[in-house]
C-alpha cells in the first residue's frame, strides 16, 4: 500500500503557508479602526464628541463674553437673529449684523419686553477684539472667535439669562466643566475599577466574592439619595474648586463598579486562555503576566467601558448641580445653568434657558453611540 | 447501484466579499451525484468543500452568494435548478428536508436544547407531510430505533443534552431521514466524535444508504474515512475541483500532483518515522506514581464533598530520557488533564511526580513550592493543541518567543534577538518575521512558532498536548518531523498526548492508553498498535479508519 510518493517535493505543493512579505500584517489598532469606521452612527458620534471637546478646550476663545459678565439692561434678552445682508440707503451689501433691542417695561408685570430695533445695527465679525481673558489661565488674549465689532454692543445669539448674562458664553464655558468632570471622574473610577476588578477576576475565591458583594451593595443603594447625602456633608465654605474635586470623588466612588465588573469578567475568561497558561509556564512573574500578557487584551474593552461611563458621570453631575447640591456658582456647568430653568417662568418667558439641557442630551447620546461603536470594534478578531 | 443521476452541479461558483476584495470560495465546480452512491468530497481546510455542500441547500452563510452555475435536482417530474430558487420561500423549503437532508459536524449545536428530541423529529415530519400527530410520533420512534438508539419510545421525550455526542448525531440522522430524503448531505458528521463512535456512525450511514437507496454526499478531510465509505471521491483544493475518480482508482492511481501529495502525507503517517536509537541504559527523567486529580462535585454536609469527578485516577507512568511516550485516549479520558497536572496547571490531589533535573536530586513536582516550580519551567515545557489560542494575539512573534528567555536567562535584548532569529530558521520559518503578529500566519506556521517558543530555553522534557490535531493532515508529519529533529538535536524527551492513533504510531516509542482517568495499557508502540491486549485498546485500534479502501469489508479483491 505504500505508493512511491515524493513527499519532500510535494510538501511545497501542500504547504498553503503564506510566505513572509506577501501579507501586510495589520496591527491590532488598524483592525479595530477598520471595524469601527464601518459603524456609521459611531463615526458621526466621534465627530460630535471631538467637536464638543474642542469647544471645551477653546472655551474662552469661542465664547463671545466672559461667563460672569452681566448687564441688567438685558435680563432675559431673547436670541438675536444673524442677518447676513444689510439694506440701507447705499443699497444692499454683505455685512453680517444683528439688531439691537428696543426695550420697555410692562407696567403690569414689570417684565422687560424686547423688540428688535432695525435702527440699531450691530455689525459682527470673526476674530474680533473683545473682553480680555487669560487663555488656559496662561496667555493674555482678547480675540474672540465671533462677536460684535464694538465690544460694548449687546450680542445674545441664544439669549440672555436672568442677570443679563450671555447664555451662549455660559454654555460654552459650562462645556469645559461638564465634559471634564466626565473625563477626570472616569479616570478616577477607572483606577479603582481596574485594581479591584483585576484582583477580583485574577484571584477569584474569597477576595472575589467579597469585592462582588461590595459592588452589589453599592449598586443597590439608590444613587440620588446617596449623592445628596454625600454632597450635603460637604462644608459650605469650601472654595468652588475644592467642591469640584469633592464632587468628582463622590461620583467616582459609585462609578467604579461598572468598570470593575467589565474588568473582572475579562480577567476571568482570560485566565483560562491557553496563551495565558502558556505565559505562566514560561515562568513569567505574576505582575508581568497581568501587565504584559493580559492587559493588552483588555485595552479596547476598557476604552469602550470608559466611553460608556463618561455619559453617566455627566448625567450625574448635571443632576446634582440641577438640584443645587453639586457645583456652585460662580462655577458654570450645564447642570448649574439648568438650575435657572427650574421654574415655570423660564418655560414661558425664556425657553432658551433649556439650551444647556440640549447640550447634555447631545453629548450623552454621542458618547453612548461612540461607546457602542468602540465596544463592537473592540475585538476585531470576533466575527 | 443504478446509474441514474439525481443531482447535477454545473460550474458552481460561490463568492464571499471581504472588505474591498472578493474571496472565491468555490470556483467553477461541476459534479454528478447518482442515486444510491456515496460521493466523498475531500479537501483540507479552506478548500471550499463545506461551502459547496451548503450551496446545494442554499445555506451559504452571509455574505457569501452563489454567483454562477446550476444545481439541477431531478425531481422525477423534470429538473429544478436550486441555484435559482433563492434562500427563502416555499420552493427551497420543498427541497430541504424532503428531497435533500443535511447533517452537520456539531451535533451539540444543531439540535435545540429546549425541545425534546421527539418534538424536533415530529415537527419535521408534520412540516412536510400530512399525517396525524400520533402517526408522526410512531414514525419518529421507528426512526430512532432505526438509527439504533436504545428504547426509542423513551428517547423521544428526552432532551439533547441528555445524550452523548454519538447519540446526538444518531438523533440528527434520524431527523434527516424523517421525510425519506433522496439525498443526504453529511458535512463532516464524525469529525467531532471519538473514533469508536465514528466507526459506528459511518457503518450506520452506509447501512441506511443501502436500505433506502439514498445518494450520500459526504464531506470530510479524513482520507481514512474516505477509504471506508466512498464510492467515488472528489478532491478539492482552494475552491477548485482537482480530481474526481472512483475510490480505488483514486487511492491506487491518483492522477493529479495535489492528490498524490495529499495521499502521500496520509500514508507517511501510516509507517513509523525512523527513530534515533534509544539509549541502552534507561534513565528516567520523570516518574509519575499513583497520580490523582479529583474535583469535588458537590459541597455535601459541612462543606465536605461526598462525590468526586476523578479526572485522573491513580496514574503511574515513567518517561525515560530521550524517549517519546504517547498518551492516547478518547475525549474525556483525562489525557490533557494529565499533561497539565504534570506542570501544575492543576494541583494534583494525590500521588507524586518525581522529576530528575539536569543537576542534582530528584524533586516531587506534585508537592513542589512556587520557587521550585519556577526553576523547572525552563526544563519542562509545553506545546498546546490549538496554535490559535496559545499565541497571544497582541504580542509579536519576537515577544512571544523571547518571553521564556527573558524570565529564565540573563540574555541581553541583542542576544535574545539573535536567538529568536536562530530559532525561527531552525523551525523552518523566515528569521525576519519577529515583528509580526500571530494572525498573519497559518495554523502550521503558528505551531512551528509554538515549538520554537518551547525549545527556546533548551528544555529536557516537552509535554506536547495534541500538537497536530488542529492542523491539516498535510502539515502533520512536517510538524512531527520537526519535533523529531529537535529531539535528536537537543536530546529531548516527549510526553505526547493525542487521540489520533496514526500520529502516535508515527511518532512515539511507547504508548499509554487512557480511559476514564486511568491507564488501561502501556507498552511498546508496535505492540500496542499490532497486538493490543486490553479489550478497550482493541476496540480503539480497530475503529481507526485506515486510508486503504482494500481493507473495507465489501472491497473487491
Amino acid at each position: 500500500m505504500s505508493a512511491p510518493f515524493d513527499t519532500a517535493k510535494d510538501a511545497e505543493l501542500l504547504d498553503q503557508q503564506v510566505h513572509a512579505g506577501s501579507l501586510v500584517a495589520a496591527s491590532q489598532w488598524t483592525l479595530i479602526w477598520h471595524k469601527f469606521s464601518r459603524h456609521r452612527l459611531a463615526m458621526v458620534a466621534l465627530v460630535v464628541v471631538v467637536l464638543i471637546y474642542l469647544v471645551a478646550a477653546f472655551a474662552e476663545f469661542l465664547a463671545p463674553y466672559d461667563p460672569g459678565k452681566f448687564d441688567p439692561r438685558y435680563t432675559f434678552a431673547p436670541p438675536q437673529q444673524i442677518h447676513l445682508f444689510l439694506t440701507d440707503e447705499e443699497g444692499t451689501r454683505f455685512a453680517p449684523h444683528v439688531l439691537g433691542f428696543k426695550s420697555q417695561v410692562d407696567p403690569k408685570s414689570f417684565r422687560r419686553l424686547f423688540q428688535p430695533d432695525p435702527e440699531k445695527v450691530i455689525p459682527i465679525g470673526f476674530f474680533v477684539e473683545g473682553q480680555p481673558y487669560k487663555f488656559w489661565g496662561i496667555w493674555d488674549a482678547n480675540r474672540h472667535f465671533l462677536g460684535p465689532v464694538d465690544k460694548a454692543d449687546p450680542f445674545f445669539l441664544i439669549g440672555g439669562d436672568r442677570l443679563g448674562r450671555d447664555l451662549l458664553s455660559r454654555t460654552i464655558h459650562g462645556t469645559r466643566i461638564s465634559m471634564s468632570i466626565g473625563l477626570v471622574g472616569v479616570t478616577l473610577s477607572l483606577i479603582i475599577g481596574l485594581i479591584l476588578g483585576g484582583i477580583s477576576g485574577y484571584r477569584g475565591g474569597l477576595i472575589d466574592r467579597v469585592i462582588q458583594r461590595v459592588i452589589e451593595f453599592i449598586r443597590s443603594v439608590p444613587t440620588i439619595p446617596l449623592w445628596l447625602g454625600l454632597a450635603a456633608a460637604m462644608p459650605k465654605d469650601w472654595p468652588p474648586l475644592q467642591i469640584y474635586f469633592a464632587i468628582l470623588i463622590i461620583l467616582s466612588l459609585i462609578g467604579w463598579t461598572e468598570i470593575a465588573r467589565v474588568v473582572r469578567g475579562r480577567f476571568l475568561s482570560l485566565r483560562r486562555e491557553d496563551f495565558v497558561i502558556a505565559a505562566r509556564l514560561d515562568g513569567v512573574s505574576e505582575f508581568r503576566l497581568i501587565m504584559r500578557h493580559m492587559m493588552p487584551s483588555l485595552y479596547s474593552h476598557i476604552i469602550a467601558a470608559i466611553t460608556l461611563a463618561i455619559p453617566n458621570m455627566i448625567l450625574a453631575e448635571t443632576a446634582l448641580s440641577f438640584l443645587g447640591l453639586g457645583l456652585q456658582p460662580p462655577i458654570v456647568s450645564w447642570g448649574v445653568l439648568l438650575q435657572d430653568a427650574q421654574n415655570l417662568r423660564a418655560i414661558t418667558q425664556a425657553p432658551w434657558l433649556f439650551v444647556p439641557g440640549i447640550c447634555v442630551v447631545v453629548a450623552v447620546l454621542a458618547l453612548n453611540f461612540l461607546g457602542d461603536g468602540v465596544r463592537d470594534a473592540a475585538d476585531p478578531y470576533a466575527k | 447501484m443504478s446509474d441514474e443521476t439525481i443531482l447535477k452541479v454545473r460550474n458552481l461558483s460561490v463568492d464571499f466579499p471581504i472588505q474591498k476584495s472578493v474571496a472565491h470560495a468555490v470556483k467553477n465546480v461541476s459534479f454528478d451525484l447518482k442515486r444510491g452512491e456515496t460521493l466523498c468530497v475531500v479537501g483540507e481546510s479552506g478548500s471550499g468543500k463545506s461551502v459547496t455542500a451548503r450551496a446545494i441547500l442554499q445555506l451559504v452563510a452571509k455574505p457569501g452568494t452563489i454567483t454562477g452555475g446550476q444545481i439541477l435536482l431531478d425531481t422525477g417530474s423534470g429538473e429544478v435548478d436550486i441555484a435559482k430558487l433563492g434562500s427563502r420561500g416555499l420552493a427551497i423549503r420543498e427541497v430541504r428536508g424532503r428531497r435533500i437532508a443535511m447533517i452537520f459536524q456539531e451535533p451539540m449545536t444543531s439540535l435545540s436544547a429546549v425541545h425534546t428530541i421527539g418534538h424536533q423529529i415530529i415537527e419535521t415530519i408534520l412540516l412536510h407531510e400530512k399525517v396525524s400527530k400520533e402517526e408522526a410520533r410512531k414514525r419518529a420512534a421507528a426512526l430512532l430505533g432505526r438509527v439504533r438508539i436504545p428504547e426509542p419510545e423513551k428517547a423521544l421525550d428526552r432532551y439533547s443534552f441528555e445524550f452523548s455526542g454519538g447519540m446526538r448525531q444518531r438523533a440528527m440522522i434520524a431527523m434527516a431521514l424523517s421525510c425519506n430524503p433522496e439525498i443526504l448531505i453529511a458535512d463532516e458528521p464524525t469529525t467531532a466524535l471519538d473514533v469508536t463512535t465514528q466507526a459506528e456512525i459511518l457503518s450506520l450511514i452506509r447501512e441506511l444508504q443501502r436500505d433506502r437507496g439514498m445518494a450520500v454526499l459526504f464531506i470530510t478531510h479524513d482520507m481514512g474515512v474516505v477509504a471506508q465509505i466512498a464510492d467515488r471521491v472528489m478532491v478539492m483544493f482552494r475552491g477548485e475541483k482537482v480530481e474526481e475518480a472512483g475510490v480505488f482508482d483514486l487511492f491506487e492511481r491518483p492522477q493529479q500532483a495535489y492528490t498524490r501529495a495529499l495521499l502521500g502525507s496520509v500514508l507517511k503517517l501510516e509507517t513509523p518515522a525512523p527513530r534515533p536509537p534509544r539509549p541502552t541504559a534507561e534513565r528516567p527523567i520523570a516518574k509519575i506514581e499513583n497520580l490523582e486529580l479529583h474535583f469535588p462535585l458537590n459541597a455535601g454536609f459541612m462543606g465536605r464533598p461526598t462525590n468526586y469527578l476523578k479526572a485522573i485516577d491513580g496514574v503511574s507512568l515513567t518517561i525515560n530520557q530521550g524517549e517519546t511516550v504517547g498518551v492516547v485516549g478518547e475525549s474525556g479520558s483525562g489525557k490533557t488533564t494529565l499533561g497539565r497536572t504534570l506542570l501544575r496547571v492543576y494541583d494534583p490531589t494525590g500521588g507524586q511526580v518525581m522529576y530528575w533535573p539536569s543537576d542534582g536530586e530528584p524533586v516531587d513536582i506534585a508537592t513542589l513550592n512556587k520557587a521550585g516550580m519556577k526553576s523547572l519551567y525552563g526544563e519542562v515545557r509545553m506545546v498546546f493543541q490549538d496554535p490559535h489560542s496559545s499565541l497571544n494575539p497582541r504580542m509579536t512573534i519576537y515577544q512571544t518567543i523571547s518571553e521564556p528567555l527573558r524570565t529564565n536567562t540573563d540574555m541581553t535584548e541583542r542576544q535574545m534577538m539573535d536567538r529568536v532569529s536562530e530559532l525561527l530558521s531552525r523551525v523552518g520559518l523566515p528569521p525576519d518575521i519577529g515583528d509580526r503578529y500571530p494572525h498573519a500566519f497559518s495554523g502550521g506556521q503558528r505551531q512551528r512558532i509554538s515549538i520554537a517558543r518551547a525549545v527556546a530555553v533548551r528544555p529536557r522534557l516537552i509535554i506536547a498536548d495534541e500538537p497536530t490535531s488542529a492542523l491539516d493532515v498535510s502539515l502533520r508529519h512536517q510538524v512531527l518531523d520537526l519535533m523529531r529533529d529537535l529531539q535528536t538535536e537537543y536530546g529531548l524527551s516527549y510526553l505526547f498526548i493525542s487521540h489520533d492513533i496514526s500520529v502516535i504510531r508515527y511518532f512515539c516509542d511507547r504508548v499509554a492508553v487512557m480511559k476514564n482517568g486511568r491507564i488501561v495499557e502501556v507498552g511498546d508502540v508496535v505492540q500496542i498498535c499490532e497486538q493490543p491486549q486490553h479489550e478497550y485498546t482493541q476496540s480503539l485500534i480497530g475503529a481507526v479508519p485506515r486510508p486503504d479502501p482494500r481493507l473495507r469489508a465489501d472491497a473487491p479483491q
